[in-house]
């Protein structure tokens, strides 16, 4: 299970002003603590208040990648923020993300080729996030083909099939569960699959528990990587647990010690 | 069109374990360090195994016949019999097994079985492997004192288990040596032991597994399975599996009728020294398949025949 730590993000209140002070210590913080946690890639977003994205972009990259030594995810809304920050990166990155809507894959695709980068895709196309299951397939077979034709390699693209709020839309969450089964069975190499958890528990009040309880499920059905937070030591045991139930690693009585070693 | 050569490229691999010294005139021996599975040499680094000579601190009193015969000149010294081991078989290690520790037998004390170890490892010149007499309490008296006698060999001692593990483990890390995990036919268990042990400070590129070994008839195929898939885990990239492993052979084998009934009273299985020797190096060379990287064996003939496979398949 590939992890993505998400907690480099404007979002977060502490990261915002550390990127408006050009604050180091909290980013660098942030990156070990979450490599020690277990993350494998590190998302990196400056949030939507910045007023020169592009350029803190590149600031944290820089930092990070002073940090700690794992592949970055370089997460923004605003397409001018990509490239720079591709460039700056040492260890092949990952793009955060298209969608299946052809303008964005002609855009992000060639990038992702030019800079060897993995490549987060939504099954999201002109017309909307799709209420079904059949609907995210769809998208998610465009994307492939067109990955291909790009020359993205299949083990460069994880497809996410949308984590929508079961506070809002409840019957969305089988669906999602169903389409991480179909992308398995699209091609062989299947492409990876990727989820943003915490969206699943977006305005809940039990947000942690939500969130390790779909997490397991997601895993049930084949995901193979997830975006999520690993200083939530409760998330991380049951996701340790379930790699475990589904026979990914070997048991002994101390497993949770092992998978950390 | 030709298709293209696959090969399986590994996420983990087998730790590198580099034994002895080579100071006065001793050699070192390295085992591990696999990237791949056994002689796929192909697809990445192997090593082929090592052979370790069984060598009893007391004269064996009911070793079958034909391995009673081989060893009867030089059973009640210890020194003369890894001698002969290493000049003569050209065995790469001694393992001493201090058998007359144990209370039921010669009680020897641990002065006495020091004694005998580096009288033993300053004759022959290649690494030990230092096995207790199994009764936990007396091993863990006398391993602690052979392992500061020897400080500084860089040797191998044995067994630590799941419960009990921490003396041999504090011993060998005080000391500079390597330990032999055993776990009873459970690969569960073997993760647990290298995890507990780890968890005493000995890094885990300092373990030896030994799973426990089942001979030829008695288990082999179940052995040969754990073996393979500890080293399936650890070639999958999992650290805690990674280390080399043992598999005490000669112990195994000729304690089975098969090694022990004569020709009268087994007349159809034909004469019990080929049977039993071939029993032995059978054993052993099905375990090198499976990866094995020390073999702990007994008789030179069946040790001759293991040694003869190796260099065939080793190329």
């Amino acid at each position: 299970m590939l992890i993505i730590g998400e907690r480099i993000n404007g979002m977060f209140k502490n990261v915002r002003a550390a990127i408006a002070e050009e604050n180091k210590d909290v980013i660098v913080d942030l990156a070990h603590r979450q490599v020690a946690a277990g993350a494998h890639v590190l998302d990196v977003n400056v949030g939507p208040a910045s007023d020169e994205p592009a350029r803190a972009m590149v600031w944290l990259v820089d930092t990070v990648q002073e940090a700690v030594d794992v592949p970055l995810s370089i997460d923004s809304a605003k397409l001018d923020v990509f490239e720079p920050a591709l460039e700056r990166c040492k260890v092949a990155p990952f793009i955060n993300s298209t969608t299946g809507a052809q303008d964005k894959l002609d855009f992000f695709l060639p990038l992702a080729q030019k800079y060897d980068a993995s490549i987060i895709a939504l099954t999201i196309d002109e017309q909307g996030v799709p209420s079904t299951t059949e609907g995210r397939s769809e998208i998610a077979m465009r994307i492939m083909v067109s990955a291909m034709e790009h020359g993205v390699p299949m083990e460069h693209l994880y497809i996410d099939p949308i984590t929508l709020p079961v506070k809002a839309v409840q019957d969305q969450c089988p669906r999602l569960l169903r389409a991480l089964g179909q992308f398995r069975q699209l091609s062989d190499p299947s492409p990876h699959t990727v989820i943003g958890l915490s969206n699943v528990s977006q305005r809940a009040q039990e947000k942690h528990l939500l969130d390790r309880v779909f997490l397991v499920m997601c895993m049930a059905h084949g995901l193979d990587s997830a975006i999520l937070d690993p200083l939530d030591k409760e998330l991380m045991d049951s996701l340790i647990t379930a790699e475990l139930l589904l026979d990914k690693q070997l048991y002994c009585d101390a497993y949770l010690e092992a998978y950390r070693r | 069109m030709s298709l293209p050569p696959y090969q399986e490229s590994w996420k983990g691999s087998i730790g590198t374990l580099t034994l002895g010294t080579e100071r006065n005139g001793s050699h070192t021996v390295t085992i591990g360090g696999h990237t791949t599975l056994p002689f796929l040499g192909f697809e990445g680094e192997t090593r082929p195994p090592v052979i370790a000579l069984e060598v009893w601190d007391q004269a064996p009193a009911d070793w079958s016949g034909p391995l009673a015969e081989a060893w009867r000149d030089v059973s009640a010294d210890a020194v003369a019999w890894a001698k002969r081991g290493v000049d003569e078989l050209g065995v790469d290690m001694i393992c001493l097994r201090l058998v007359s520790a144990s209370p039921d037998l010669a009680d020897s004390s641990p002065a006495k079985c020091s004694e005998v170890a580096e009288a033993v490892a300053d004759a022959v010149g290649v690494p030990l492997f230092i096995w207790g007499c199994g009764d936990n309490a007396k091993d863990n008296e006398v391993l602690a004192a052979v392992s500061r006698a020897l400080r500084g060999r860089n040797f191998l001692f044995g067994m630590a288990e799941e419960d009990n593990y921490k003396t041999l483990a504090v011993s060998c890390l005080a000391d500079n040596h390597a330990i032999v995990a055993l776990s009873p036919l459970d690969i569960n268990i073997q993760k647990q032991v290298n995890i507990l042990i780890t968890d005493m400070g000995l890094p885990i590129e300092r373990i030896v597994a030994y799973p426990t070994t089942g001979g030829l008839g008695y288990g082999l195929e179940y052995a040969y399975s754990i073996m393979e898939r500890s080293r399936l885990a650890a070639l999958g990239g999992d650290k805690m599996m990674s280390t080399p492993i043992m598999a005490v052979v000669g112990a195994e084998t000729w304690k089975a009728k098969e090694s022990i009934a004569d020709e009268t009273v087994a007349p159809q299985w034909g004469a019990l020294k080929e049977r039993a020797t071939l029993w032995e190096a059978m054993t052993a060379v099905t375990f090198v398949q499976a990866g094995v990287d020390i073999l702990v064996m007994r008789h030179p003939e069946a040790i001759a025949a293991v040694q003869k496979t190796l260099g065939t398949l080793a190329g």
